[in-house]
């Protein structure tokens, strides 16, 4: 129990999901080796780490921020711009993360400074203006972040597709750089996932819970609200930026609408109240119920939006077409919040009535 | 009763005069760096007109949270349909509308505007009833629900019309500038401007001079009290609510027609906006909320006129030195 900080599922069902789900992202590339699956399993790695950092601000600490996908995208564009200006090699990823990290945090540490005193409702308004404007200021700069196009960049050899590393023959499967770089990420996420579960469950983490209950009594116990406050948003913001790393190491692509759209921040807010907030584990079942519904549901609703169109049905064919998919996920958003405050993992390790 | 009259006036309140000086201070100091006396003028008509219109969308915002400390994300949604709305009444009155008359014209405008404030109205007791009516209290919840509202009414808007650009171009009679010396000022801003400052009046004069002004000022105070006094204060949160939408539906069409295109996005686009100014005046406060919006449009039309580039970011630098300044805005309402 140490490596999960003595915080296990608490549930059987709960304990059984989450390894069902990692066991499958860890054999993603056996079972499962096309493009496809892969992008899906590397999208739940980053996304759960994502979530996570996140449910450590709005699950731990009651705080609304929508800045997250901002750090995501410092992380991001560190990556890409160091790789595509030094070249493939392993200095630049370093330099990239010497540079972002230490860069999300700063920026948190400002925001959270200058909004965190007053009420948490002001925090949520202040984060969505300078997110909104540091979107703006990234697809404007284009001599530094290539604009609206973004960043395509190589990654160094080792990671590189076409590097194989152990022959098919030897396994009946080849093991190449991509391979690596979907293991890379794997391991850093669940590390990540296993640090924040480590900082939620430290007496740090318990203060964070008490201001969420009572700020003011929190105050009165003789806990600096501001400091810790400030600290968590510093926290989930590094991590965030990991998470920026990561996602682009994979795509070998940045641009605005892979890491600063704040579509992306809508699907963490669905991610964390669905899988539940304040318990991290959430993340991690949120982004997969989430990620896998995003890409095998929408076919579907395309079909269902094509057969309506047949049928001759008025609206429906508009209202079932895939690109409508937030519309029906904004619906779900709000059922959850309101019939299901705790999510999946809240409804799972809620006592049995009478047991 | 009438003894407490006797006894003498009540001491008057301290007015705070200070922000109020402010755009007038800021607009002059424009004055040396823009240079030219002319172009100075052009973007001060250029700067009210802008602010009175997104003060027509962030009133309802801040009255709600004042009365309810209600903070409604999904605020944005009711600009955006209202300017769709209008689109259902002036594109296939676009004859009547391109008409080189004055009076045709007001047959367009004044229906669409009226249609886009009822519907936002109705959307915006929907909302009240079923988004935030069982969120009462609860900070966070309202944010998520809100934003959830935002999603749902945004990607309606895309199923039911499209996610294309709807043109809608401004009525034949409001194009064009009326010239001052070499002063131009377009006149579909000094129409902005005229409703605005309408708006603007009958919001004081609501708040001020009635009895429901007195309620929704009392209940700005202390929501309790009124409470026990035996009013429902629910209902009168109700009746801001709906009105507030509808200014914000009304803002939309007007902003739709200022761009002369219509899209979805308008909403997030706006809802930003909104937010500067609300902060920037002090959550609650009507008055600092007219002129966070004077400031934030002076702020966008001079800066992006002297450094463009620096108008990306102007409003947060903006928001940054008055929070620096009074960190509960310009106007912070008590206990708040």
């Amino acid at each position: 129990m140490m490596i999960l900080s003595g915080d296990p599922p608490r549930s059987r069902l709960l304990a059984v999901l989450l390894i069902v789900i990692i066991a499958l992202l860890l054999a993603t590339p056996w079972l499962f080796p096309g493009a496809k699956a892969m992008n899906v399993a590397v999208k739940i790695c980053v996304f759960a780490v994502l979530v996570a950092s996140y449910d450590l601000l709005l699950g731990y600490t009651g705080t609304v921020s929508f800045a997250h996908t901002m750090f995501y995208g410092i992380g991001s564009y560190a990556i890409a711009i160091a790789l595509y200006a030094m070249g493939p090699s392993w200095a630049a990823i370093g330099t990239g993360v010497v540079v972002g990290l230490p860069l999300a945090m700063l920026l948190a540490l400002a925001i959270g400074l200058f909004s965190l005193r007053v009420a948490a409702i002001f925090f949520a308004m202040i984060t969505l203006a300078v997110a909104s404007a540091f979107q703006v200021l990234a697809s404007q700069m284009s001599w530094l972040t290539g604009g609206e196009d973004g960043r395509t960049f190589r990654l160094p050899e080792l990671l590189r597709p076409g590097t194989v590393l152990i022959e098919k023959s030897a396994f009946g499967f080849e093991i190449n750089g991509r391979t690596l770089t979907y293991y890379l990420v794997f391991a850093v996420s669940m590390l990540l996932i296993l640090a924040l579960l480590r900082v939620v469950n430290s007496p740090f983490g318990r203060v964070l819970q008490a201001i969420r209950e009572n700020r003011f009594r929190a105050e009165a116990l003789g806990y600096r609200t501001v400091f810790h406050l400030t600290y968590a948003n510093c926290i989930a913001a590094t991590v965030a930026a990991c998470a920026g790393v990561l996602n682009a190491l994979w795509l070998r692509y940045v641009g605005p609408d892979t890491s600063l759209a704040f579509s992306i921040m809508l699907d963490i807010l669905l991610m964390v109240v669905i899988g539940g907030m304040g318990t991290i584990y959430g993340a991690i079942i949120g982004a997969g119920i989430f990620i896998i519904a995003q890409n095998y549901l929408q076919t579907l609703m395309g079909t269902a939006s094509t057969a309506a169109a047949d049928a001759g049905l008025p609206l429906l064919p508009g209202l079932l077409h895939p690109d409508r998919w937030l519309l029906w996920l904004g619906l779900l958003f709000i059922a959850s919040v309101y019939f299901f405050p705790t999510g999946v993992v809240g409804r799972l390790r809620r006592p049995k009535a009478g047991g | 009763m009438t003894d407490t009259a006797a006894a003498g006036p009540l001491p008057k309140p301290k007015r705070d005069f200070l922000p109020v000086l402010l755009p007038a201070a800021f607009a002059l100091l424009m004055l040396p760096l823009v240079g030219s006396a002319s172009s100075w003028a052009t973007l001060l008509a250029a700067s009210l007109a802008m602010g009175m219109m997104i003060f027509i969308m962030a009133s309802g915002l801040t009255l709600v949270f004042g009365l309810m400390d209600v903070l409604n994300f999904g605020h944005g949604a009711f600009i955006a349909v209202g300017a769709y709305v209008a689109t259902l009444v002036f594109l296939p009155l676009a004859g009547l509308s391109q008409a080189d008359s004055l009076a045709s014209n007001l047959a367009v405008l004044v229906p669409a505007a009226v249609l886009s404030m009822g519907v936002t109205a109705m959307l915006g007791l929907l909302v009240e009833r079923v988004l935030i009516l069982p969120v009462y209290g609860q900070h966070l919840k309202q944010i998520l629900m809100t934003t959830g509202g935002l999603i749902v009414a945004e990607q309606t808007l895309y199923a039911l019309w499209g996610p294309q650009i709807i043109p809608m171009p401004l009525p034949a009679s409001l194009r064009g500038s009326f010239i001052f010396g070499d002063v131009a000022i377009a006149k579909y801003r000094l129409l902005a401007m005229l409703v605005g400052l309408v708006v603007f009046i009958s919001i004081q004069l609501v708040l001020n001079r009635t009895k429901i002004g007195l309620l929704i000022r009392a209940g700005v105070e202390n929501r309790e009290m009124v409470e026990a006094l035996g009013y429902r204060i629910r209902r009168l949160f109700l009746g801001v609510f709906m009105v507030g939408a509808a200014l914000a539906g009304l803002g939309g069409v007007m902003w739709g027609l200022y761009r002369e295109q219509v899209h979805a996005s308008i909403g997030d686009e706006l809802t930003v906006l909104v937010f500067i100014v609300v902060i920037i005046g002090g959550l609650g406060s009507v008055g600092g909320c007219f002129i966070g919006a004077l400031l934030v449009a002076m702020v966008a039309n001079y800066g992006g006129f002297l450094v463009p580039k620096l108008a990306l970011v102007s409003n947060i630098l903006l928001m940054v030195a008055i929070l620096m300044w009074r960190p509960r805005g310009l106007y912070a309402v008590t206990s708040r």
